[in-house]
């Protein structure tokens, strides 16, 4: 057996297209990314060894608006944690309870999660046209009208509207594993708080809650880099506008590269990109870590 | 203690917070299908939220013929499906490898694997489309296939980690007592074992694949090989007046998930949060 374990020719075999496509279109990028990242590049003409110039440029320039880019990016990761995590955990606690239709509202829960981001911001464009959607027009219904606006076409209200339906599709999930977490608490420690006289407020906070610390980890680090990585809806929504107020780093990226051709510029944007997934990822660990000894 | 009326305020309260969730969540889809059946004028005024008057099917073959979205669905199936089979091969010749196979170095391939995970796809956005520029592939189905099956594979093999342990080593040794060699034990013992966790990685890439917009829109410029994300940003923009029609095209995009879902939610519930054990 230990023959055919270190069989050299079948592990190269069995390793070798994971290897490629893994180091061609992961790890070779992230380098190759680095290395743009020190460019005036446009792609096409040689490009101007300029060091860290395009890092200085995200901080230091006006116009970019890299800073409100990363801003608006923790600020999504802020209300992703205090917002969208509570709800997801306050609704894992109640069906966890073993409610009627338990199975049936769970799968309802999670319906936006599958649905694609695309489809789920086409939808919410209509829900927020100013025009025929359904908010203005339940406005005007209840005689509100003069709160009626261009949601997505305002500066001051685009961010929060795209903000939404990002906190609102993901609920799902996070409540999926919270939940999947409560029912793998052993019930006795519920009995035996019972028992003791603890209420139901009581044997969540202290009981459950606590118990539940890895799976909210979990839930923590999948916000915040989730948050940290958000394209799709805002990208299909607002397209990061109305005058830059809902860009989000990647937004930008995309348009700085593919839209104004400076190859370079945006390579030092994903890499910041990568720079914050991988700080959040590591941080919220050992913050949790030390919370536990 | 509680009084028997307590309690039954606090159920009801408990049930009208669910229902009201569960109306917030569902509400948008049952308008999405009620809206791809109806004219503008239902849509505008006459009739917002209610089930369509009159059911204008024609909608859907607006969206099949003009929208394109018969060409979109089939590529967005070619596309998915291709990654799916190929991600889940490539992860599990990997993951026997990493598991079952003994070499130098292989504890910190995995763990290079598994910063996969973690690595946004934005990352290699602009190195993989001067690639695919440079290799003359931008507008092919590869030009999406082999992205998707990279990034999937971090996962994947995750999965297909956490399964593998349940298959006892003894299976392979008794096989290789019998004179199977190395691929035949690949073949023959593993591969059948590992079903349920090739369905997981089916859902999971499934989910990935069918929804990705980012790559697909800026690898692909011809429309002939343009999936359905995209396919439906470009429908918007031409029909921004009729809703009708796009609505039809939402719906024909969400169906084979929603439908699937339907066959099988537990499992895939079990699938997703499956990525999410070991985070």
């Amino acid at each position: 057996m230990d023959k055919v374990r270190k069989n050299k020719t079948a592990i190269i075999l069995f390793m070798l297209p994971a290897v490629v496509l893994f180091a061609g279109i992961i790890i070779v990028p992230i380098f190759m990314s680095g290395y743009f990242s020190l460019f005036k590049w446009d792609g096409m003409t040689e490009g101007a060894f300029i060091g860290l110039g395009n890092y200085v440029e995200l901080f230091t320039s006006k116009t970019s608006g890299f800073p409100k880019t990363v801003q608006n990016a923790l600020l999504l990761a802020v209300l992703s944690v205090f917002v969208q995590l509570p709800i997801s955990l306050g609704l894992a606690l109640l069906l966890a309870k073993g409610v009627k239709g338990e199975k049936f509202f769970m799968a309802v829960f999670f319906v936006p999660v599958l649905i694609s981001t695309v489809v789920i911001g086409q939808l919410w464009m209509k829900i927020y046209n100013p025009q025929y959607g359904i908010i203005n027009t339940a406005l005007h219904a209840m005689g509100l009208g003069a709160y009626a606006r261009t949601w997505l076409g305002e500066q001051e209200t685009a961010l929060f509207a795209v903000f939404v339906p990002i906190l609102w599709q993901y609920v799902g999930y996070h409540m999926l594993l919270l939940y999947a977490g409560i029912k793998a608490i052993p019930t006795e420690l519920k009995e035996a708080a019972r028992i003791d006289g603890a209420t139901e407020g009581q044997i969540s906070r202290f009981v459950l809650i606590p118990m539940l610390k890895p799976v909210i980890r979990i839930c923590v680090i999948f916000a915040v880099t989730g948050s940290l990585k958000a394209f799709d809806l805002i990208y299909v929504l607002t397209g990061g506008g109305p005058a830059h107020a809902s860009e989000v780093p990647s937004t930008l990226m995309v348009s700085m590269i593919f839209g104004r051709n400076r190859y370079g510029f945006g390579s030092s944007i994903a890499m910041f990109i990568i720079f914050l997934c991988f700080f959040f990822a590591i941080s919220i660990k050992k913050m949790f870590k030390t919370e536990v000894e | 203690m509680e009084t028997a009326k307590g309690k039954r305020t606090k159920k009801t309260l408990l049930y009208a917070v669910l229902g009201f969730w569960a109306v917030v969540n569902i509400f948008p889809i049952y308008w999405m299908i009620t809206f791809s059946l109806k004219s503008n004028a239902e849509i505008f005024g006459e009739n917002i939220i209610g089930l369509p008057k009159e059911w204008i099917w024609s909608n859907y073959s607006a969206a099949l013929t003009t929208g394109n979205m018969g060409l979109y669905f089939f590529n967005s199936f070619i596309v998915t499906g291709t990654t799916i089979a190929l991600t889940s091969i490539v992860s599990l010749m990997a993951t026997y490898a990493l598991t079952r196979l003994v070499w130098k170095g292989s504890k910190m391939v995995n763990n290079m694997f598994m910063l996969g995970l973690t690595v946004p796809i934005h990352a290699a956005i602009l190195p993989v489309f001067i690639l695919l520029r440079n290799l003359k592939m931008t507008n092919s189905y590869q030009a999406l296939i082999i992205p998707y099956t990279a990034f999937a594979l971090a996962m994947a093999i995750m999965i297909c980690g956490s399964f593998i342990e349940n298959i006892p080593r003894e299976l392979e040794e008794a096989a290789c007592i019998d004179g199977a060699s190395v691929y035949g034990i690949f073949f023959r013992i593993i591969l059948p074992l590992m079903k349920p966790a090739l369905a997981t990685i089916a859902i999971f890439t499934f989910l990935q694949a069918w929804n990705e917009l980012m790559f697909a829109v800026i690898f692909i410029s011809d429309s002939k090989f343009r999936t359905l994300t995209v396919g439906i940003q470009t429908l918007s923009g031409s029909y921004t007046t009729e809703w009708g029609p796009i609505g039809a095209a939402l719906v024909i995009a969400t169906l084979p998930t929603l439908v699937l879902y339907a066959v099988m939610s537990g499992k895939i519930q079990k699938s997703l949060m499956a990525g999410a054990v070991k985070g």
